[in-house]
């Protein structure tokens, strides 16, 4: 049937693509599925073996030899502790790059330069950054397997993600705001700090919330910095009961985070281990979870209510 | 600031327009330290590059003083820690590309099958909700994926293929693969919609349907963007650690079957550093070495798909 020739050809050759249109459609679905249920089981999988794990004790303890009495609390202030470190220095410097090419960049080498290598860095594996960091801040900066090596580490690794977020944010603020301000006489910067960054508050964030819950889940790299599997101690308070209050020895103390205890766990053969690795898999998730579902209502209330 | 302030009072009359020129003065002053702190800003990016360089290019430079170029790519043996040391990178390069393979075999066709159905067929209401579930699925950390692998993927597989080892390639890879649809989906959905409308309703009013549409409009013109799609598929498949290194087993094997354990270049890393080799051994500086190795398949990588990005671009 080359040609159609009367009007049942047409008639069956519309229901046999129509009836393509249905089977792709089904398979769509399918793999739809297939990614959705995959998600579901692991969840499932988890909660299952690990929930029960979970008590006061379970966040209260630090990790033993024997499973039943592990914990993960060293994990969870070391990983609260070194995200604090990514988000101080990589929130300013990625709004202030996302700024700069947005707003005050002229369209020259350099700019190309930072814009080309910006996209290439989001394509480096996170385990190379393990690498610079333990070649250059371990080493070469004597930083040493600390808190401040492994904050460093994350907010370079996640840097691209909230320049990108950052950049996006600005650029949906219509021209004619900036020419508004510009015509009553405002500088560069007035325009930035008093319409730009306001404007773009809730894009950075989202943008800045992904990519803490990235740093917050990455173990490769900071492995490779070498911290430690087993840690039975906490680093020193921030606050201090004298003056002035304020300690930074913290940055400098050995640690662990929640996804190098559960990599430790997993990789133990006895099973009860494993519950554990479940449990803290489990918490771990669960963190991931909550952060990226912010990012995605904080940009969902974003996308109904701004009109410019 | 001041000093600036004074040596410009000396030489404007004075009164209050010379005051309001000092003033625009110190403003531009300010305009001008500021574009240059942001500047610094936007340079780190630039730093964080070079120094990704160096320090790989450095201690790679000493690896190959000790270990010839030739026996790096054609040894076929990887026992850098035994006293009968070899270096043979191929061991693990055939690690990372079995496992690569398995991931993208799953990945790539999946990945598209989502994009399309997504773009082209889905109702609102479902890629509302779609969407979303996807991207959770990719903001998952990858040790959790890893130990779904080991103690989920892997006894179910071994049910289903008899005297599959505990670690396998197969594992790692197929969960591996289920991690980078979403980052593979998400690219090319984004590329076929910004397919613009006309192109659709062309083909639309020539009596296509949706699918003869999708495939041979909407993709076609889109290629470029699914291209990029791929590329980023295949290097986060290149660069990934954990899963690996939890559920592949982290044993140099030569092998391009995906049924055997296998230690990755990224695996290979990892086991090294958890390890305690002193700083400056001949261990410690193997690893550079291999992630010298991984950049530059990434960067090869990269550089194919900006060739195929040009060579594809349709303009509108």
């Amino acid at each position: 049937m080359a040609y159609a020739r009367t009007l049942e050809d047409i008639r069956a050759l519309i229901v046999k693509h129509k009836r393509w249109d249905l089977i792709f459609a089904l398979i769509g679905v399918l793999a739809l599925m297939i990614g959705i249920l995959t998600f579901v089981a692991l969840f499932v999988d988890m909660a299952i073996k690990g929930v029960p794990r979970l008590s006061l004790d379970f966040f209260s303890n630090f990790p033993s030899r024997r499973p039943g009495e592990a914990g993960i609390l060293s994990a969870w202030v070391g990983s609260m502790l070194v995200m604090l470190v990514t988000a101080v220095v990589a929130v300013p410097l990625g709004v202030a790059s996302g700024i700069y090419l947005e707003e005050y960049a002229r369209k020259n080498i350099v700019t190309d330069i930072i814009e080309i290598n910006i996209t290439n860095l989001a394509g480096v594996p996170s385990i190379v950054y393990g690498l610079l960091a333990l070649g250059l801040f371990v080493y070469q900066f004597g930083l040493g397997q600390s808190i401040l090596s492994a904050g460093l580490t994350l907010a370079l690794l996640i840097l691209p993600v909230v320049i990108v977020a950052t950049r996006e944010a600005i650029r949906s603020i219509p021209i004619g705001i900036r020419e508004g301000a510009y015509a009553l006489g405002a500088t560069k910067w007035q325009v930035s700090r008093d319409h730009i960054i306001p404007y773009s508050t809730a894009g950075i964030l989202t943008g800045v919330i992904i990519g803490m819950s990235r740093a917050i889940g990455e173990t490769a790299p900071i492995i490779t910095i070498g911290a430690l599997t087993f840690i039975a101690f906490l680093p020193p308070s921030p606050v201090t009961a004298e003056p002035p209050y304020l300690s930074f020895e913290w940055l400098t103390s050995p640690f662990t985070v929640m996804p190098i205890q559960m990599f430790n766990w997993t990789s133990r053969p006895e099973a009860a281990f494993q519950v554990n690795a479940a449990a803290a898999g489990f918490v771990l998730v669960l963190m991931t979870l909550a952060m990226n579902g912010l990012a995605i209502y904080i940009r969902y209330r974003l996308r109904k209510n701004i009109k410019w | 600031m001041s000093a600036v302030a004074t040596s410009v009072s000396t030489i404007m009359p004075s009164g209050p327009q010379s005051a309001r020129l000092v003033r625009r003065l110190g403003r531009n002053v300010k305009e001008r330290l500021i574009e240059g702190m942001l500047f610094l800003a936007a340079l780190v990016s630039v730093l964080t590059t070079v120094g990704i360089l160096y320090v790989l290019l450095k201690e790679s430079y000493v690896f190959f003083q000790h270990v010839s170029i030739v026996d790096f790519l054609t040894d076929t043996q990887w026992t850098p820690l035994f006293d009968d040391a070899h270096f043979g990178i191929m061991v693990l390069l055939s690690g990372t590309l079995t496992s690569s393979m398995v991931a993208l075999s799953i990945a790539i066709p999946l990945g598209t099958i989502i994009a399309v159905y997504l773009s082209e067929f889905a109702p609102f209401a479902v890629r509302e909700i779609a969407k979303p579930f996807l991207e959770l699925l990719g903001g998952v950390p990858t040790i959790v994926y890893g130990y779904f692998a080991l103690l989920f993927v892997t006894p179910i597989l071994q049910a289903l293929i008899p005297g599959l080892p505990g670690f396998s390639l197969l594992a790692a890879g197929i969960v591996m693969g289920i991690m980078i649809i979403p980052y593979v989906s998400s690219i090319a959905e984004d590329a076929m919609r910004a397919v613009p409308m006309h192109l659709r309703e062309g083909s639309y009013a020539m009596g296509a349907t949706r699918f003869q549409t999708a495939t041979r409009v909407v993709v076609p013109a889109a290629f470029s963007g699914i291209a990029s799609a791929y590329i980023l598929g295949i290097s986060r498949a290149v660069g990934e650690t954990m899963i690996l290194a939890v559920a592949a087993g982290m044993q140099p094997n030569l092998t391009f079957n995906p049924l055997e354990p296998a230690a990755t270049i990224t695996a290979y890393i990892v086991q090294v550093a958890l390890g305690d080799l002193p700083h400056g051994s001949i261990g410690y500086q193997t690893i550079f070495a291999a992630g010298l190795t991984l950049m530059l398949l990434t960067l090869v990588f990269n550089v194919i798909g900006h060739l195929l990005r040009k060579k594809y671009r349709e303009a509108y």
